[in-house]
């Protein structure tokens, strides 16, 4: 498994992880309920937090493991403190979305998947915020860009880099 | 709560929801029965509250205090369908049709048309609603004249996180009349005749569903819901949940009455925030007034139903592997037999519907399965809702009775093509889909009208592409798609998604050869036959339905090395005609790569080995100089 970054847990978060075990424990199907909050409280599913699932369910780590890397939405690695989500839903993809993470990319000087260095923005695509009359679209954490041009981008990111 | 309690809900507030179903004179009348001269509905979908309907709420709300207007009443509704101009806001009961608001259209609409004596402010309508004749009620347009709205009948008229609304505008009277007076086989007699076939994709008959659930032996059994709307460009059931969630509460409910069931899940889209909040309040609602839970309408009946939220595969929609999802593990399909009628969720029968499925529910039951059976064509009854997207001006959420045309739903609903670009194919079915040609415009639209021409309905997503899309380079997004959401249980998919996009990459780089198609073509059959799920079974129908019917483009991709779309970067250049460039040098100027060079007034050059094909100097060249070739 790939570690990009050391694991900076808080007692507070394990605390909170533990409770929401605690509490989901004897619903039957709840370890996808589970790492959804896990991910809330932590911002991603690293070794470190799966073991502490895996052992709150008394369940092996190689089948929490199994189900974390199933499905896309699970992140093994951190994100960046703004979550750029772009999409490459079919009705965004022939509107040239391919052209705004192309563009992303460019400015941003990582791929897509990837947190910059500064861990100020991460890029990941996603497949269809339902959005599809402002295609192509784009998240930056909950805020949707709609009718992108790939000479807006910069400006976009602009914004979220003074606040900073 | 019992009968009376809902029968007093539906006289206190039918008439103030009737008023959005009717326009004019009639509307007049209504609406001062109702002690709102104005009522003011706000879409509050996902499409809309993307382009800040939220913040024209607010304005208004600001506004009609400022005003002292305490007989207008602002109501955020589900989506009205023509996403394409959001955020919209109808004001009633004249049916004033308001496109592209913003917070200033809001104020100016607040003070010239909600106030006492105001008129309509026709500059901010949707100008489809402005004929020379006047203005007309929206439902008049083009984009609404031909459609039939059954399934979102409720969605874009009342208030879905207001329960009472939704009562009042009909939801749980047919849930009373299944609980009042129908035994378990004539509600599934009831559904057998309606003709209703399921609506996520594969349109099994959704009567023969429940009957073989209710066959299964057993005290423990499941109705779920499908809500994991996966088909990329697909948002019917997103705005079925965010505009009438309790609908789908309340079908689920009858069929658990059917089968007897007294559990039900609803497994959603986490990607989906609006419409999974929606349903938690639609829920807790329900409970509150003893709609879900025990002894529902005094009948002794107990239902409830569970939330799950799907993290992002596409598998899932697999009914199979969607209920090992609910189970906590990964989404991967199993063989079937056993069916989920028999063995199904945790081992017990199980009947799982999609979301647009459970929408038509209490129609049928309503107005009766001899009704429903008369909209649409013989073998596919009622209606379909459509997500339409792509290249079309009025890209929005469309129902429509079965066997409509493609065309009328393209060139009259949808307004056509914009830029004046050419029609060039339909994509229906999504990854599992293909596409319908300009050839077979005319074709009415239905479950086997579609198969015989090599596509699918799919759950509605439709997709229209015009001249300037490649057909190879589609076939290859969608094989994109498949490869990266194969499961990876049987070998078919996991390899077979994987060497078919291969080829379909060669191909769009230039590097194609002659025998490449005949082996797509051999693959794409073994991966029909031999995959475990309908994902790996239906991933090739995009290349195939594209070969049969844009096979030049390929062999033009393979043979000639171009593509006529202009999309596939490897085979084309960039050249500047000499006799049309003035050398203004904008283009050297926005070249990100110095590609261009050239002085003042005389023509310019693009250095094909320097060029990336970014298409920034097209887009700048103000004398359409610069060509793809």
């Amino acid at each position: 498994m790939e570690h990009h970054s050391a694991f900076h847990g808080t007692a507070e978060q394990e605390a909170k992880l533990r409770a929401v075990i605690e509490e989901s424990r004897s619903v039957p199907g709840c370890l996808m309920h589970i790492l959804q909050e896990a991910q809330g409280i932590y911002g991603y599913l690293p070794i470190e937090v799966q073991k502490i699932v895996a052992e709150g369910l008394d369940i092996s780590l190689s089948e929490v493991y199994g189900v974390v890397t199933f499905y896309s939405q699970f992140s093994l690695n951190p994100k960046g403190k703004h979550r750029i989500s772009i999409c490459l839903g079919t009705a965004c993809y022939v509107k040239g979305s391919d052209k705004i993470l192309e563009e992303l990319e460019k400015q941003l000087n990582i791929k897509c998947g990837e947190c910059t260095p500064d861990g100020l923005f991460s890029i990941d695509s996603c497949r269809c915020v339902g959005a599809c009359g402002l295609a192509p679209v784009m998240m930056i954490d909950d805020e949707v860009y709609g009718k992108l041009k790939p000479d807006m981008v910069k400006g976009i990111l602009e914004k979220y880099k003074e606040e900073k | 709560m019992t009968i009376q309690e809902l029968d007093a809900i539906r006289a206190k507030k039918s008439d103030l929801v009737r008023v959005r179903r009717i326009v004019r004179e009639e509307g007049e009348k209504l609406a001062k029965k109702t002690g709102y001269r104005k009522q003011v509905l706000v879409c509050g979908g996902t499409g809309c509250t993307s382009s800040h309907s939220m913040k024209v709420i607010a304005q208004l709300e600001e506004s009609l205090k400022e005003l002292g207007l305490s007989d207008v009443l602002i109501v955020k509704t589900g989506c009205f369908g023509l996403c394409a101009l959001g955020p919209i806001m109808i004001v009633y009961p004249e049916g004033a049709f308001y496109a592209q608001m913003t917070p200033e259209h809001a104020k100016t609409i607040a003070e010239k048309h909600l106030i006492p004596g105001g008129q309509i402010v026709t500059e901010l309508l949707y100008q489809g609603t402005v004929t020379k004749d006047g203005i007309i009620p929206f439902s008049e347009t083009a984009f609404y004249k031909k459609q039939l709205r059954i399934a979102l009948r409720n969605c874009g008229v009342i208030a879905p996180e207001d329960i009472e609304e939704a009562i009042a505008a009909g939801d749980y009277a047919a849930l009373e009349k299944v609980l009042t007076g129908m035994t378990p086989d004539d509600v599934i007699n009831e559904m057998l005749a309606s003709g209703l076939r399921g609506r996520g994709g594969a349109g099994f008959p959704t009567g023969r569903k429940w009957a073989f659930a209710k066959a299964s032996q057993g005290n423990v059994k499941y109705v779920c819901c499908n809500a994991d709307e996966g088909d990329p460009g697909a948002f019917m059931d997103r705005s079925v949940l965010e505009g009438d969630p309790h609908c789908v509460l309340e079908a689920m409910a009858i069929a658990g009455y059917a089968i007897g069931s007294s559990h039900g899940f609803i497994y959603v889209r986490a990607e989906y925030p609006v419409a999974v909040e929606r349903l938690k309040i639609a829920i807790r609602q329900a409970r509150e007034y003893g709609l879900l839970g025990k002894n529902i309408l005094g009948s002794g009946f107990d239902f409830d139903i569970e939330i799950r939220l799907g993290a992002g595969a596409f598998v899932c929609g697999e009914e199979t592997a969607l209920m090992r999802s609910i189970e906590g593990h990964r989404g991967e399909p199993r063989p079937r037999p056993p069916f989920p009628a028999v063995k199904g969720l945790f081992g017990k029968p199980t009947i799982l519907n999609n979301v647009e499925t459970w929408a038509n529910v209490n129609p049928i039951i309503m107005n009766g399965a001899a009704w429903f059976s008369s909209i649409g064509t013989p073998t596919s009854s009622g209606t379909k809702v459509f997500a339409l997207g792509g290249k079309i001006t009025n890209v929005g959420l469309v129902e429509v009775p079965m066997g409509t045309t493609l065309r009328e739903i393209v060139e009259e609903i949808g307004g056509g093509i914009p830029n004046g670009k050419k029609f060039k194919a339909a994509q229906t079915g999504g990854p599992s889909g293909g596409c319908i040609p300009a050839e077979y415009i005319d074709i009415p639209i239905d479950y086997d009208s579609l198969l015989s021409i090599g596509s699918m309905m799919g759950s509605g997503g439709m997709i229209i592409l015009d001249e300037d899309t490649c057909m190879v380079d589609i076939a290859k997004f969608y094989l994109e798609f498949t490869a990266d959401e194969s499961c990876g249980k049987c070998t078919p998919c996991r390899i077979g998604t994987k060497r078919l996009l291969q080829l379909l990459t060669k191909i769009t780089e230039g590097k194609g050869e002659p025998e490449d198609l005949e082996k797509i073509e051999e693959l794409s059959n073994h991966m029909k036959q031999s995959s475990l799920c309908a994902l790996g079974q239906s991933a090739p129908n995009p290349i195939l339905s594209t070969l049969r019917y844009f096979r030049e483009e390929y062999v033009e991709h393979i043979e000639k090395k171009i593509c006529r779309a202009g999309v596939c970067k490897a085979l084309f250049t960039y050249y500047v005609d000499p006799k049309k460039c003035k050398g203004c040098t904008l283009c050297a100027r926005n070249c990100p790569v110095h590609a261009i060079s050239g002085s003042v007034k005389q023509p310019h050059v693009i250095d094909t080995a320097k060029c990336v094909k970014c298409g920034l100097c097209i887009a700048n060249c103000k004398f359409g100089a610069i060509e793809r070739r």
